[in-house]
């Protein structure tokens, strides 16, 4: 933009100018840029792999009596071993599927609860009432022994 | 002596303009002195958490003893947590009174639209603080809150991934989050908020003290200006008896009511019966309970976020939304009044334990 009272004397100058404001444009765009990508790259943590849990012990089974529950270490997730007042053993994925809490057993209603948003779930994970979207992942669980195993539902 | 620091300093020009100052005086100049208090507690923040650092750890391994460690073994440590849990409360309690006086009075309109948007972002900002803030004892309650805060950002199109693991520092809620929120928490907000303060102050100054539209049509008909008091001493001695009867209420609260440490966050236990957010909050919360799964076909979350989204942003937007005429201004006088109920509602049905 020419300055005020200032009349380039050709062309020359402004065209000149304007090169120069396009490098420095350019420059300043490069160096921003040379700087935001690693610190965004950085903030995004790496993928840690993790070799997948198959199958995990679930204490002992004599211990866990009819229309209680237990929550064990699945891998990295919780997971809900439950045995029902009929007497059945079932294993879910302890997370809601709502906002991820950490789901619960109520012996009172003999279904499964998720304290954080009243979500309610069935003996066969399946989401009744509430605002959870799906059913819960079922795992597996039988008794070797007195220890009850879960393993993922082939 | 003073000749030193006058030949060095604006110090004249300052005095000046001390002495020059004045505020508006009407029947609704009590409003005037919530940004003042807002201001307050966040100096008691600014202070008390500088002494919370000296002694915590930002670990899951370390944090909760750590914590435990101030309130129970330092001398006045319980005092400092305390202060500092319940300023924070009051804080974003007094930005709140303070936006909603701001709306009420219109105190946004022409040119006043900067010093409304960086209050906006500023309130965003104490509750980004807060949010942070929860998580570092390290305890059961914000364990869950920030699982369930954090997963709600999965429900964005396309992104939600992404958005969760940068908030995380992972894909769940871990030792690496605590740190994150850590450092979001003692360095980056702080930093924003000085800068946007500075801001916030500098414009108000500059602008003075807005007159409200019903005590400037007021005057104009009367044909008379609009009374004012001089800000020294007239308004910062009513600003200080402002902040001391903040203080007093802060001690009393931290000493009689001290702020509860709760039980130690284990990922492998069940969310508690009874879990809840801060306050702040609860009116989100209630209203995630009754959002169904889908609606028409559409994730509930994302109907959620979208919902907050378009509220904050035009929160934001209120200058240029407000046309500044009798009709518009009735408008978002009535839009702000639902919006009190319908938190006010929520926040209610929350602490009764509504479903």
């Amino acid at each position: 933009m020419p300055i005020r009272g200032h009349v380039p004397q050709s062309d020359q100058p402004a065209g000149r100018r304007s090169v120069l404001n396009w490098l420095l444009g350019t420059w300043s765009a490069g160096v921003l840029g040379a700087i935001a990508f690693p610190v965004l790259r950085y903030l995004v943590p790496p993928d840690i792999p993790e070799a997948p849990t198959l199958s995990v012990k679930g204490g002992a089974a004599s211990t866990l009596a009819p229309n209680s529950a237990r929550i064990v270490p699945f891998g990295s997730t919780p997971a809900l071993v439950i045995r029902t007042a009929a007497g059945d053993l079932k294993a879910f994925d302890g997370t809601c599927t709502h906002l991820a809490c950490t789901v619960q057993y109520r012996a009172d209603l003999e279904h499964i609860w998720c304290a954080c948003h009243n979500g309610h779930y069935d003996l066969n994970g399946k989401n009744i009432s509430g605002p959870p979207p799906r059913p819960l992942a079922e795992y597996d669980a039988h008794v070797q022994g007195d220890e009850i195993v879960l393993s993922r539902k082939a | 002596m003073r000749s030193w620091f006058t030949a060095r300093l604006p110090l004249a020009e300052l005095e000046a303009a001390i002495r020059h100052k004045t505020v508006p005086q009407h029947r609704h100049s009590i409003w005037y002195y919530l940004g003042g208090m807002t201001l307050f507690f966040f100096l008691v923040q600014v202070v008390t958490g500088i002494l919370l650092l000296l002694y915590y750890r930002p670990s899951s391994a370390e944090a909760y003893d750590s914590v435990q460690f101030i309130m129970t073994r330092v001398p006045f440590g319980w005092l400092v947590r305390s202060i500092h849990s319940w300023s924070a409360n009051l804080m974003v309690g007094a930005a709140f009174a303070h936006l909603f006086s701001v709306l009420f009075l219109k105190a946004y309109r022409r040119p006043r639209e900067v010093v409304w948007i960086s209050g906006v972002m500023l309130l965003f900002l104490s509750l980004g603080f807060g949010f942070t803030g929860y998580l570092l004892p390290w305890n059961e309650v914000a364990f869950f809150a920030t699982r369930v805060g954090t997963d709600i950002a999965g429900a964005v199109p396309y992104a939600g991934d992404t958005i969760v693991r940068l908030l995380r520092g992972g894909p769940d809620v871990t030792g690496a989050t605590l740190t994150r929120f850590y450092g979001v928490h003692v360095a980056v907000l702080p930093a924003i908020t000085t800068a946007l303060l500075g801001l916030h102050l500098l414009l108000v100054q500059y602008h003075g003290m807005s007159v409200p539209p019903s005590v400037e049509e007021r005057a104009k008909r009367e044909n008379r200006p609009v009374p004012t008091m001089p800000f020294v001493p007239h308004f910062a001695l009513r600003d200080l008896f402002g902040w001391t009867v903040a203080l007093a209420l802060l001690a009393g609260l931290s000493a009689f009511l001290p702020w509860e440490l709760g039980h130690k966050a284990d990922p492998f236990a069940s969310a508690p019966a009874g879990i809840a957010p801060e306050w702040y909050f609860l009116w989100t919360f209630q209203a995630l309970k009754y959002m169904p799964a889908h609606v028409l076909g559409i994730d509930g979350e994302l109907i959620a976020i979208g919902a907050m989204s378009l509220g904050a942003m035009a929160l934001v937007l209120l200058p240029f939304i407000d046309r500044n005429t009798a009709r518009s201004r009735t408008i978002v006088t009535w839009a702000a009044i639902a919006a009190i109920a319908f938190m006010t509602t929520m926040t209610v049905l929350a602490l009764t334990g509504g479903h």
